[in-house]
C-alpha cells in the first residue's frame, strides 16, 4: 500500500515541539491532583464529626523527622537531575542514592506509625470516620510514595550499570516532575492531617 | 535508544498471525477501530436492555421482568451507555483521526494508547461478567442493581450484598484508568505532534475539541476514581466514607459522582460538537463559521462545565444561594452552547448543501440537540426540578442529548469516516432509510416519554397502575423502539456489507479540506509517506485551489 504523499506550502513555519513526555506528565500531576483534591476535601468534611474515639489529637503525633526527610528529598532530587544534566554522572548517582534514601526514610516511617496504631492503640480504618479519612488520604498519598520509590530504584538500578547517561536526562527530569509532585502533596497531607486536622 | 535506531526492524507483520497482529497493536488507526468495533457491540447490547425496558413498561402492571431484573437492565444500560459506548467510540474515533488531521503518524505515547484501550475493553468485559455470577443468569445473575450513579447508602454492604455493586465499582475504576490514560494522550498529541506550519489557530476544530475533551477527562474522571476508591475502602475494608451510622455522608457521594457525572456530559458532547464542526462545512461547502469563536465556546463549555454539578442536588436541599448559583452557571452553558448553533447555522446559510446521509445526521442532530438543550434549561430552573426531578421528563431529557445530539453526531462520523476508514463507502441508499428510520424511531420514543414525566411518572420504576394516564405514552415510547431496532439492524448490515461489497472510495470522496482526506484509504501504517505542511486551516482547499488559498485571507 503506498501512500500519497502530500505536498504542501514548502515553507513551513518553524515549530518548536514541546517535549510529549513533559506535557504527558503535566497531565497525569493534573488527574491526580484532582484525585488528591476529592480526599482532601473528604477529610475537611469529616474533619472532626467521628461519632466515637480516638480522636486525632489523642494519638496523631507529628512526624517531624520524616517529614523533614521527604521535603529535603526534592532538592536531592533537584541536584541529581541537574548534575545528569551536566553529564557529571557520579554525582547525579550519589544524590539519586540518597534521594531514594529519604524517601524510604519517609515510608519507613509512615509504616511505623501505622504500625504503632494498628497494634498498640487498636486504631484501624474500622475505627472510626477519622479512621477512614485518615489512612485513606494518608495511605493514598503513600502509595504515590511507593511507587515513586519503585521507579527511582529502578532508574538507580540502571543507573549502577552504567546505563543512565546524560542523554537521558529528559526522561529522568520527567521522573523528578512526578517526586516533587508526590512532595508537594505531602505539604497538603501534612497541613490538613496533622496541622488543622490535630 | 541509541541501539534502536540502528536495529533493522524485523519484518514482524508477517510472521504473526492477523488476530496478534491486532491483540498488539500499538497503531493509532488499529487502536481506534478497536475501540469503535467494542463500542458498537456494546451499543447493540445496551439496545437490547432498553428494548427489554420497554417491553416491560409498554403495558401497565406487567409481569415481563421482574423488579430486580428491571433493576439490574437499567443499571447495565447506563452504566453501559456512558462507559462502554460513547466514551470508547468517541475517542475512537479522536484516535483515528486526531493524528491524521494533524499531520502526525501516530499518538504521542502509542504504548499507553494501547494500555488505554485495553484498560477500557477489560473494565467492559468484567462488568458483564458480573452476569454470570451468583444466582441464574435469567434473573440478572448478580448484576449491579444500584443506577448508574451508584447512590450510597444503597450502595453499602448492607443494602447492595453480594459483589454486583462490586462489578460495578471496579470496571469503572479501570475504565476511568484507561479514560485518563487516553486523555494525556490526545492532550500531548495535540500539543506536541502538529506537522509544520499547523499553529494551534490552524488546527481543525476536530483537533481543539479532543484538546478540550482531554483537559476536561483529567479534572472530570479522576473524581469519579476517588470516589469509587472511597466506596472500595467502604465495602472491602470497612471505611466509614459513606455510612450514617458511623457519621459518614451519603449526600457527599452524591456531589462526588455529579462532580464527574456532570463534565461527563460534557466529555461526550464536545467531540460530538467536533464531529459536527467538521462534517458540517465539507457538505455545506464553505468554510466554518467563527473558528476563533468555536474555540472560545467550547473551552468556555469545558469551564463552565466543572461548576454546574450540584444541579443534580436541588432536590436533596441545599440553601437559597447554592440553588441560585448553581441555577445561573447552568443556564450560563446556554450561551456558549448557543454561541455554536449559531455558528453551524451561519456555515450552512448560503452555503450549497449537499443532503447527504452525514449531512443529515447533522442536521438531525442540530434540531434534536436544541430541543435537548431547551428541556436542559427548564430542569436547570430549581423549583420546576423539585417538580420533575426523578421523573421520565428527566430521561427523555437527557437521551434527547445523548440519543438525538451524540448517537446521531456519531452516525454522521461513521458515514462521513468510514470510507477513510476501510477504503469502501456506506451505501447511500441505505444509510437514508438508517436516517429515516432512526429519526421516525426516535422521536416516538423520546417526544412523547416527556409527557408522563409531566405527568407524575418517575424514571425506575418497573411497572406503574393502569388509569394513571401513563400507559398510552408508554406505549407509544415502546412502539418507537422497534423503528429504532430496525434502523440500527439496516445500520449494521450497511456497515458489514459495506466492508466487503461497498463502493470503492478513493482517497477524498466527499471533497473535503483536512489532512485526514490527503492520504490513501485506508491510510499506510504511517500515515503520511512526507510530513505535510500547512499555511491555512483547510490545507487541501490549498492544494485543490492554487489560485486562490485559504491562507490569503486567514
Amino acid at each position: 500500500m503506498s501512500a500519497t504523499p502530500a505536498t504542501f506550502a514548502d515553507e513551513a513555519a518553524e515549530l518548536r515541539p514541546l517535549s510529549r513526555g513533559r506535557v504527558g506528565m503535566w497531565c497525569l500531576i493534573t488527574a491526580e491532583s484532582a484525585i488528591f483534591l476529592i480526599f482532601v476535601i473528604a477529610y475537611l468534611v469529616y474533619m472532626g464529626t467521628s461519632l466515637d474515639g480516638p480522636t486525632p489529637k489523642q494519638i496523631l503525633t507529628v512526624p517531624v523527622i520524616t517529614t523533614i526527610c521527604l521535603l529535603s528529598s526534592s532538592a536531592t532530587m533537584h541536584w541529581a537531575t541537574s548534575a545528569l544534566r551536566r553529564g557529571k554522572l557520579a554525582l547525579f548517582r550519589l544524590f539519586w542514592f540518597v534521594t531514594l534514601m529519604l524517601g524510604t526514610i519517609f515510608l519507613v516511617g509512615t509504616g511505623r506509625e501505622w504500625h504503632r496504631f494498628i497494634y498498640q492503640e487498636n486504631f484501624t480504618i474500622h475505627t472510626n470516620l477519622f479512621g477512614t479519612t485518615f489512612y485513606s488520604l494518608v495511605g493514598l498519598h503513600a502509595s504515590h510514595v511507593a511507587v515513586g520509590l519503585i521507579a527511582l530504584a529502578t532508574v538507580m538500578i540502571l543507573a549502577l550499570f552504567g546505563k543512565v547517561k546524560q542523554e537521558h536526562s529528559e526522561r529522568c527530569e520527567i521522573l523528578a516532575m512526578y517526586w516533587h509532585f508526590v512532595d508537594a502533596v505531602w505539604v497538603v497531607v501534612f497541613t490538613v492531617v496533622y496541622g488543622l486536622g490535630r | 535508544m541509541a541501539a534502536d535506531s540502528i536495529a533493522v526492524p524485523l519484518p514482524r507483520t508477517e510472521s504473526r498471525s492477523l488476530l496478534l497482529d491486532w491483540l498488539c497493536t500499538v497503531d493509532h488507526k488499529k487502536i481506534g477501530m478497536m475501540y469503535i468495533v467494542y463500542a458498537l457491540i456494546f451499543l447493540v447490547i445496551m439496545g437490547c436492555e432498553a428494548i427489554l425496558m420497554r417491553i416491560q413498561l409498554a403495558r401497565p402492571e406487567s409481569t415481563f421482568l421482574s423488579a430486580d431484573a428491571f433493576n439490574r437492565l437499567f443499571t447495565m444500560h447506563g452504566t453501559t451507555g456512558i462507559f462502554f459506548v460513547a466514551m470508547p467510540i468517541l475517542i475512537g474515533f479522536g484516535n483515528y483521526f486526531v493524528p491524521l488531521m494533524i499531520g502526525a503518524r501516530d499518538m504521542a505515547f502509542p504504548r499507553l494508547n494501547a494500555f488505554s484501550f485495553w484498560m477500557t475493553a477489560f473494565g467492559g468485559i468484567l462488568l458483564y461478567a458480573s452476569f454470570f455470577t451468583g444466582g441464574s443468569l435469567l434473573h440478572g445473575g448478580d448484576a449491579p442493581a444500584v443506577g448508574w450513579f451508584a447512590y450510597a447508602p444503597l450502595t453499602s454492604p448492607a443494602f447492595s450484598p453480594g459483589h454486583g455493586t462490586d462489578f460495578w465499582n471496579l470496571s469503572l475504576l479501570l475504565a476511568g484508568i484507561g479514560s485518563i490514560g487516553a486523555a494525556v494522550n490526545f492532550i500531548a498529541t495535540v500539543l506536541c505532534m502538529r506537522c509544520p506550519g499547523m499553529t494551534l489557530g490552524k488546527m481543525p476544530l476536530f483537533a481543539w475539541m479532543n484538546l478540550v475533551t482531554g483537559g476536561l477527562i483529567l479534572v472530570a474522571i479522576s473524581p469519579l476514581t476517588a470516589a469509587q476508591l472511597m466506596l472500595m475502602a467502604d465495602r472491602f475494608l470497612g471505611g466509614h466514607f459513606f455510612d450514617p451510622a458511623a457519621g459518614g455522608q451519603p449526600v457527599m457521594w452524591m456531589h462526588f459522582f455529579w462532580i464527574f457525572g456532570h463534565p461527563e456530559v460534557y466529555v461526550l458532547i464536545i467531540p460530538s460538537f467536533a464531529f459536527i464542526s467538521e462534517v458540517l462545512p465539507v457538505f455545506s461547502r464553505k468554510a466554518i463559521f467563527g473558528y476563533p469563536a468555536m474555540v472560545a465556546a467550547t473551552a468556555g463549555i469545558g469551564f463552565v462545565s466543572l461548576g454546574v454539578w450540584a444541579h443534580h442536588l436541588f432536590t436533596v436541599g441545599m440553601p437559597s444561594y447554592g440553588n441560585a448559583f448553581f441555577v445561573l452557571t447552568t443556564m450560563v452553558v446556554a450561551v456558549p452552547t448557543g454561541i455554536k448553533i449559531f455558528n453551524w447555522l451561519a456555515t450552512m446559510w448560503g452555503g450549497k448543501i449537499r443532503f447527504a446521509t452525514p449531512m443529515l445526521f447533522c442536521i438531525g442532530f442540530l434540531f434534536q440537540f436544541l430541543i435537548g438543550g431547551l428541556t436542559g434549561v427548564m430542569l436547570a430552573t430549581a423549583p420546576f426540578d423539585w417538580q420533575l426531578n426523578n421523573s421520565y421528563f428527566v430521561v427523555a431529557h437527557f437521551h434527547y442529548i445523548i440519543v438525538g445530539g451524540i448517537l446521531f453526531a456519531i452516525f454522521a462520523a461513521f458515514y462521513y469516516w468510514f470510507p477513510k476508514m476501510t477504503g469502501r463507502m456506506l451505501s447511500e441508499k441505505l444509510g437514508k432509510w438508517h436516517f429515516w428510520i432512526f429519526v421516525l424511531g426516535f422521536h416516538l420514543t423520546f417526544d412523547f416519554m416527556h409527557v408522563p414525566g409531566l405527568l407524575g411518572m418517575p424514571r425506575r420504576v418497573y411497572t406503574y397502575q393502569a388509569g394513571r394516564g401513563w400507559g398510552v405514552w408508554n406505549m407509544i415510547s415502546s412502539i418507537g423502539v422497534i423503528f429504532q431496532a430496525a434502523a440500527i439492524l439496516i445500520f449494521v448490515y450497511n456497515i458489514v456489507h459495506s466492508y466487503f461489497r461497498g463502493a470503492l472510495a478513493g482517497n477524498d470522496p466527499w471533497d473535503a479540506w483536512t489532512l485526514e482526506w490527503a492520504t490513501t484509504s485506508p491510510p499506510a501504517e504511517y500515515n503520511f509517506s512526507s510530513v505535510p505542511a500547512v499555511r491555512s486551516r483547510r490545507p487541501l482547499w490549498d492544494i485543490k485551489h492554487p489560485e486562490d488559498p485559504d491562507w490569503k485571507y486567514e
